[in-house]
């Protein structure tokens, strides 16, 4: 494997001294309520790595539960009391935990800790900004995370539970708390979270997609954009647009509730009384959040795209492939996110023929998929790729991206869908593709960004390690649930035993949960090697250590608020010039020659 | 704290500064404008697909909201000569302006209330399906950005009497008045819609 960090001939800059911040701030303007876009990109991370490190126990604990269901794990009592009564996991923690990680995953790691960070971080450096169109209102959006956060975390410890009724949160089980123990205070708390944690997207989303479009250097044109940055234009636009519709459907929700009114409920017999509800519809709930959940998989999903977009081209010294074509497939991602919604709710006695339309277009989402996928490969292929940690977790995403994106073509078919609804398969396909594999995005970043969010770098054998354990281990743990979703094993079930037709793989779920367990320790690794590198790693000592043409390699090593000592750089071409006339790389601030050869 | 000024250096030079585009905070609002739109296209489009069930119960809108409405587009009238003011420097008349633009934006609220008050009278709660339900949520989600509005009106208002500012910018004043106009056709569109579809 190559050494990844090599200092590359004629990356043409002098090492600056360290800049520092333009003047004097306090501990707290610094690193507390700072308005830099940097150091508010940091503190999504680490709240998101912390979100991580909860979720990912949640599912520890709930594999111990479905690998071991007949055994008894004494100490979970002694941390969990009479949630894990007798070292068994009892029923209603058992939801909860689903539905918290689900929750954290999908919210709080993925859209807060990946696009808020990146979004925040790369927006201002990579377009050349001082920092975000509005730099107070981007810092009230980490706070009101933050809240979102503390809240959230509150939930856990509430008598009655956090919210368990899935992070989907349908109703009539999360309005009732009749219904669930975690419905009765803990989905209260769920939905304040959520409407902080909305308030806080929006002001993030209004901020990305206002400084892209309106704080662009001189000669950044939105064709000489990285793709990252479209990508996170993109997300932004995705959130802007589909995250109010949610917190419509939240503050219903938040009246049925509390305030007795009947938007989802309707006709409902709870042990033998009869609730006044009637008129109401529960899957009027379901478009409502489906609406917003769709696109939310992709809100999750382009950030990591365009990062492993830049990365792939970095690291293999080559243009992206087919630069327009990823701009128009992103676009039509964008577009199509939210036209599919409802093949989330093809069982809902949904009407067939709006159901097959739906499956149209759903399909369609295959095409804009495929172009980048090929793209991708592309342009790997004949590169000269410096397998870096952050190359290996892009190709693993793109890998990942493949393998989960296959199987979406199933799911996305009513007919087939119909059948492996709620199934194991399900759980297999969502996580591959979305879950997993945009983690592996947020990590490919992390590993490549690190040298400039902290001035060192991560440690490489480290990184190694990390990327191989997971890559594996995310393969082994997931595609078995195929098979076992193909034979009609259901999500959701705290123990399978008592079903002889479910009965028929408990050794394949042992192993799944002790490569979980393996997996899960590799990511506390990460985070050792994260925290220790902040202070300790190997300090970086030259301003573009990728050899990359991006703006924010221009910046001195420790840039203070304000990103560039001088003037803000002009630039003059586009950020793929790797390879080209002989030279490996051309920053974009580079003026085209006279004789320069078109890309 | 990057001050305003690193803002109008950054937006000067971007090739969209130019061009004389629009300045970023403005743009910010109309970003921020997109977004409230869906929330609202979301609640009263879950009203159109509830409206068509059995057993629908429709609201007949009180007269307070009739008020309300002249109300709230008289503000956005007020708001409108406010900005013209600021920008021909003519501080003691926009400070009036101001001023009278919050006391209407006050009162619409008040109105509102008061037809909240009068549907309740008329036994249109919580209880039970229909348009009430649905109403006493919009309504109120309405006025809750109008109240927004109120808040930032306040500040402004503070801010000319004690502002020693030199920097005439009208670009906080223009913002606002753009969000103002907004509540105001908001409002107009949520009247309209409980009108033909509620009603």
């Amino acid at each position: 494997m190559s050494e990844a960090i090599s200092v590359h001939p004629g990356a043409g800059h002098a090492v600056h001294h360290d800049g520092h911040g333009h003047h004097h701030q306090s501990f707290v303007s610094k690193y507390i309520f700072s308005q830099d876009h940097k150091t508010i990109a940091k503190q999504f991370l680490i709240t998101g790595i912390i979100w991580a490190i909860i979720g990912g126990l949640f599912s520890v604990l709930f594999r111990l539960q479905l690998g071991y269901p007949e055994q008894s794990f004494p100490i979970l009592e002694t941390f969990f009391g009479n949630w894990a009564k007798g070292g068994q996991i009892q029923p209603e923690f058992y939801y909860a935990l689903i539905t918290m990680h689900g929750t954290v995953l999908v919210f709080f790691v993925l859209t807060a800790g990946l696009s808020g960070t990146f979004a925040n971080f790369l927006i201002p450096l990579q377009v050349g900004a001082r920092d975000m169109a509005s730099p107070f209102l981007n810092m009230l959006s980490y706070w009101f995370f933050f809240l979102a956060s503390v809240i959230m975390l509150a939930s856990l410890f509430i008598s009655t539970g956090p919210a368990s009724g899935g992070w989907t949160i349908y109703p009539p089980l999360s309005a009732l708390g009749q219904a669930s123990s975690g419905s009765i205070r803990g989905m209260d708390f769920w939905l304040i979270s959520m409407a902080m944690f909305i308030v806080s997207s929006l002001l993030g989303g209004i901020n990305y997609i206002t400084t892209i479009l309106n704080m662009r250097t001189k000669g950044m044109s939105m064709t000489r954009l990285p793709l990252t940055i479209w990508a996170l234009f993109f997300t932004a636009v995705l959130g802007v647009l589909s995250f109010p519709v949610l917190l419509s459907g939240a503050i219903l929700l938040l009246f049925d509730r509390n305030l007795g009114t009947s938007f989802f409920l309707s006709d409902i017999v709870v042990n033998g009384e009869i609730l006044p509800n009637e008129g109401g519809s529960a899957i009027l709930f379901q478009h409502l959040f489906w609406f917003l959940g769709h696109p939310e998989v992709y809100i999750i999903l382009l950030p990591a795209m365009g990062m492993v977009s830049e990365i792939l081209s970095v690291n293999s010294r080559k243009p992206i492939f087919g630069y327009m074509a990823m701009l128009g497939s992103l676009f039509a991602i964008t577009i199509l996110a939210f036209l599919v919604w409802a093949h989330h709710m093809f069982v809902t006695g949904l009407n067939p023929f709006l159901g097959s339309i739906f499956v149209l277009l759903t399909l369609l989402i295959a095409v804009p998929s495929a172009i980048k996928v090929f793209n991708w490969l592309t342009t790997l292929w004949r590169g000269n790729i410096r397998f870096t940690p952050a190359t290996l977790f892009a190709i693993g995403f793109v890998s990942l991206f493949i393998s989960g994106g296959l199987t979406g073509i199933f799911l996305g078919n009513s007919t087939i869908d119909i059948h492996l609804h709620d199934t194991m398969f399900v759980v297999a396909h969502f996580h591959i593709v979305m879950g997993v594999a945009s983690m592996f995005g947020m990590f490919a970043g992390i590993y490549h960004w690190f040298p400039k969010m902290f001035g060192r770098y991560l440690n490489n054998t480290l990184g190694y390690i990390h990327f191989w354990v997971t890559m594996i281990g995310a393969y082994l743990i997931f595609w078995p649930m195929h098979y076992q979703g193909l034979a009609g094993i259901p999500r959701r079930y705290l123990d399978k035993r008592g079903w002889v037709s479910f009965n028929d793989f408990p050794e394949l779920d042992k192993m799944i949960t002790i490569v979980s367990i393996i997996v899960f320790a590799v990511q506390l690794m990460f985070v050792f090697n994260f925290f220790y590198s902040i202070f300790k790693g190997r300090k970086v000592r030259n301003k573009n250590p990728w050899g990359a043409n991006t703006l924010e390699w221009t910046t001195p090593l420790r840039p203070g608020h304000g990103n560039w000592d001088g003037e803000i750089p002009e630039v003059h071409r586009w950020a793929y010039d790797y390879g080209k006339d002989g030279r490996e790389f051309i920053p974009q601030t580079e003026e085209i020659g006279e004789n320069e050869s078109k890309h | 704290m990057v001050s305003d000024l690193k803002i109008e250096e950054n937006y000067k030079n971007s090739p969209s500064g130019d061009r004389g585009k629009m300045h970023p905070h403005k743009f910010t609002m109309w970003v921020a404008i997109g977004s409230i739109i869906m929330m609202f296209a979301g609640l009263t489009s879950a009203f159109i697909v509830k409206s068509n069930q059995t057993n629908w119960i429709t609201v007949e809108l009180p007269k307070a909201f009739w008020i309300s409405t002249a109300i709230i587009i008289a503000s956005s009238l007020t708001i409108q000569m406010a900005l013209r003011s600021f920008k021909q420097r003519e501080m003691g008349k926009y400070r009036s302006l101001i001023g009278f633009t919050l006391i209407l934006g006050v009162a619409f609220v008040v109105f509102q209330w008061f037809g909240f008050e009068a549907l309740w009278s008329q036994q249109i709660t919580f209880k039970g399906a229909g348009a009430g339900q649905f109403l006493y949520v919009i309504f109120g989600l309405h006025a809750i950005h109008v109240i927004g509005g109120i808040v930032t009106l306040l500040i402004m208002f503070i801010k000319a009497f004690i502002g020693k500012t030199k920097l005439y910018s009208a670009v906080p004043v223009e913002v606002v008045a753009v969000y103002w106009h907004f509540v105001d056709l908001l409002w107009i569109y949520l009247l309209l819609f409980f009108l033909i579809i509620g009603g």
